[in-house]
């Protein structure tokens, strides 16, 4: 089985801050990393190799430095990893950034025929959840989001089995390969890099894909190809502090249900 | 005229075609296939399953429409519009829907526009009233078996036929699993912009545009996004984040029904199971009205009990930031923020929480925010209502016995 992981390196946004004077991302310090969700989907793809057999390929759009967070996929264990990186592909919102990453599979694909996508639900710097459905579409792979579980892939029938997670309930869905997945982090426990794997991830060469390399139509990918634009950056509202309850526990808690029972935000 | 050519030398009496005919038009007659030309309207579904070609279909297929007496000047078909996706699960539309039809009135009535409301599934008529009692114009509405669980294909399919015919100028999706999975792929289908978790919508009435607004960077920044040239804009909006809109059941709108014009055997994708969630144990965050949360400062899974204990005499139920439910002391569940639920209770108590912006993006619109912490400095105490700077251990406790006091022991 071929599978490919799209994934993406991020900034740690659990420590970007934004700097209320310019009201601009203080980026500086901030460690990069792979996407958490996009680890859960090396991970996955590594272990329906286990099951399976086949090749795990890396895929990342973004600025050359991204290459050390396609070096870490490789230290997990991944085969191949290849970066997309190319001024024309900067800008891109969900629709481009779809159609690059979608002609780079499809071209990996030329040489080795893909069944299986997988990433991750959604990027922590985007938020959208937006370009995996944007690549199944694309690719017209069968799509299945909020995987939390891959169940079976049946090689000689061409489906692959999967549970999704959903508001309340979980379901079991087949769909005929070659597919696209995006999973949640409850899908597995991701795996340290060990040493092997580490040594042999320094010795792999990712090549850099161009606009060019991929021949995509340059109206499709970066700024051109994107339909949204942001028009304007803030910082985000800050709601109003209150105001201290003072005193023991005991009158702080007293003191509080008071107001609220005054209020009628309980006991209405 | 029915419009369907029978070969009947050809035909071999499978009965492959009743079995797709929608309208009953097919009948047998000693062996051999024959049509009820007044229920026939050539749609062809039945061409597409004969093994024989036995059957022709002379007009290109249409929906059926009902005879009615036509006035000289008919209506031409509604274009534009600002549209909400219905989503239902076994009939039981998802709250967030009617929360779009609120703010898609304000939208449309800023556009100067309709509001109409699409409603996709099987045996879903009375959901497209509903989504006029709510509010719409209009209900699109398509019912058919295909339909009747969800799955990107037909689904995304049907909207398409939809959007194409009636081109509306906005489309607004809940930011649900099934909002987001059908969203993304319309929007690249169509070629157009789609926003996710819009936490503002408003419309630009010069350029007609839709503003939207949306955290980014884990919410540490907030954008302003337009979709200026491609149509619809889409954009998706989670659940309590906008207002629900009045119902009103004597409200007038009209109902469009359409065809889908996609059979069961051309989608590849096949639902084996749907297991709802044992109702006991399954934590309601996005309903309830007191939310009693915890992080960090909890320190272990134990500690929860505590929170428990005051959320049962306060009718509410228990939550957790991402670092509790990272640390394994509470399921994904409880889960509030960022990559959790966006909550919207009349009260949150916040206990050992710092406040990190990913948190807060997940309840800062609730009504009243207390919050405990022995950290004076924690941001959290910058967005809370009522703060109360101490041990937790010994707060939490102490509210319990003071709201057993007020509100009697439940």
């Amino acid at each position: 089985m071929h599978i490919v992981v799209s994934m993406k390196q991020v900034p740690d946004t659990t420590q970007v801050r934004i700097d209320p004077e310019t009201n601009t991302l203080i980026r500086e310090g901030v460690p990069s990393i792979i996407n958490p969700f996009d680890v859960h989907a090396i991970e996955e793809a590594l272990r329906l190799r286990e099951r399976y057999g086949g090749k795990v390929t890396l895929l990342s759009m973004g600025p050359p430095q991204a290459q050390e967070s396609l070096q870490k996929g490789l230290s997990l264990g991944a085969d191949a990893a290849f970066l997309l990186s190319d001024r024309a592909f900067s800008g891109a919102d969900t629709l481009a950034t779809s159609c690059a990453l979608a002609a780079a599979i499809g071209k990996l694909s030329e040489q080795e025929p893909v069944d299986l996508v997988i990433c991750g639900k959604q990027t922590i710097d985007g938020d959208t959840a937006q370009v995996g459905p944007g690549i199944a579409r694309r690719l017209e792979l069968a799509q299945l989001t909020y995987v939390d579980q891959v169940m079976s892939v049946d090689e000689a029938g061409r489906t692959i089995t999967v549970r999704r997670k959903l508001e309340g309930a979980h379901e079991v869905v087949r769909a005929p390969l070659p597919a696209l997945l995006t999973v949640v982090k409850e899908i597995n426990e991701p795996r340290y890099a060990h040493l092997p794997e580490l040594i042999r991830a320094l010795r792999t060469q990712i090549p850099v894909w161009t606009a060019e390399t991929l021949g995509v139509d340059p109206e499709c990918i970066g700024l051109k190809g994107s339909p949204t634009k942001v028009r304007r950056i803030f910082a985000p509202p800050r709601r109003g502090g209150g105001e201290q309850v003072e005193g023991d526990p005991e009158t702080a808690a007293a003191a509080v249900l008071d107001k609220l029972l005054a209020g009628k935000v309980i006991g209405a | 005229m029915a419009g369907l050519e029978i070969y009947k030398e050809k035909c071999i009496g499978c009965e492959r075609c009743l079995g797709a005919c929608r309208r009953e038009a097919l009948f047998m007659q000693e062996g051999i296939v024959a049509v009820l030309p007044e229920k026939c309207t050539a749609c062809g579904l039945c061409v597409r399953v004969c093994p024989t070609e036995a059957l022709k279909a002379d007009r290109p297929p249409r929906p059926a429409r009902q005879p009615r007496p036509q006035p000289v000047l008919d209506t031409p078909v509604e274009h534009g519009g600002v549209w909400v996706f219905v989503e239902q699960t076994d009939g039981k539309a998802a709250r967030v829907s009617w929360e779009l039809l609120g703010v898609g009135a304000c939208l449309a009535a800023d556009l100067g526009v309709k509001l109409a409301g699409v409603v996709l599934g099987h045996q879903v008529g009375e959901l497209a009233k509903e989504a006029i009692a709510y509010g719409a114009g209009t209900a699109y509405l398509v019912d058919d078996p295909v339909l009747a669980h969800y799955r990107t294909q037909p689904y995304l399919h049907a909207v398409k036929q939809l959007v194409t015919r009636y081109r509306p100028e906005v489309l607004l999706l809940g930011a649900t699993t099934t909002g987001r999975d059908l969203a993304g792929a319309v929007a690249t289908e169509l070629g157009t912009g789609l926003t996710a978790d819009c936490t503002g919508l408003s419309i630009d009435r010069e350029a007609r545009l839709l503003e939207q607004t949306r955290p980014a960077f884990g919410g540490n920044i907030m954008a302003t996004i337009f979709t200026e040239e491609r149509r619809p804009q889409m954009a998706t909006v989670r659940p309590r984040v906008m207002a629900m809109p009045a119902r009103d059941d004597s409200r007038q709108g009209k109902v469009i029904s359409e065809r889908l014009d996609l059979a069961e055997d051309q989608v590849a994708v096949k639902v084996l199971e749907y297991v709802r969630e044992a109702v006991a144990g399954t934590v309601n965050l996005a309903d309830a009205e007191v939310i009693v949360s915890g992080g960090r400062g909890m320190g272990g899974p134990e500690s929860f009990k505590l929170l428990a204990e005051l959320a049962q005499v306060l009718d509410g139920v228990v939550g957790a930031s991402r670092a509790a439910v990272d640390a394994g002391w509470m399921p994904y569940e409880h889960q509030v923020g960022q990559t959790g639920k966006t909550v919207r209770p009349k009260l949150y108590l916040a206990c050992g929480i710092s406040g990190a912006v990913q948190h807060l993006v997940g309840m800062q619109t609730s009504d009243v925010i207390v919050a405990i912490n022995n950290d004076p400095e924690a941001p959290i105490f910058s967005v809370a209502n009522y703060g109360i700077v101490g041990d937790l251990f010994q707060v939490v406790p102490a509210l319990t016995r003071a709201a057993r006091e007020r509100l009697g022991s439940k």
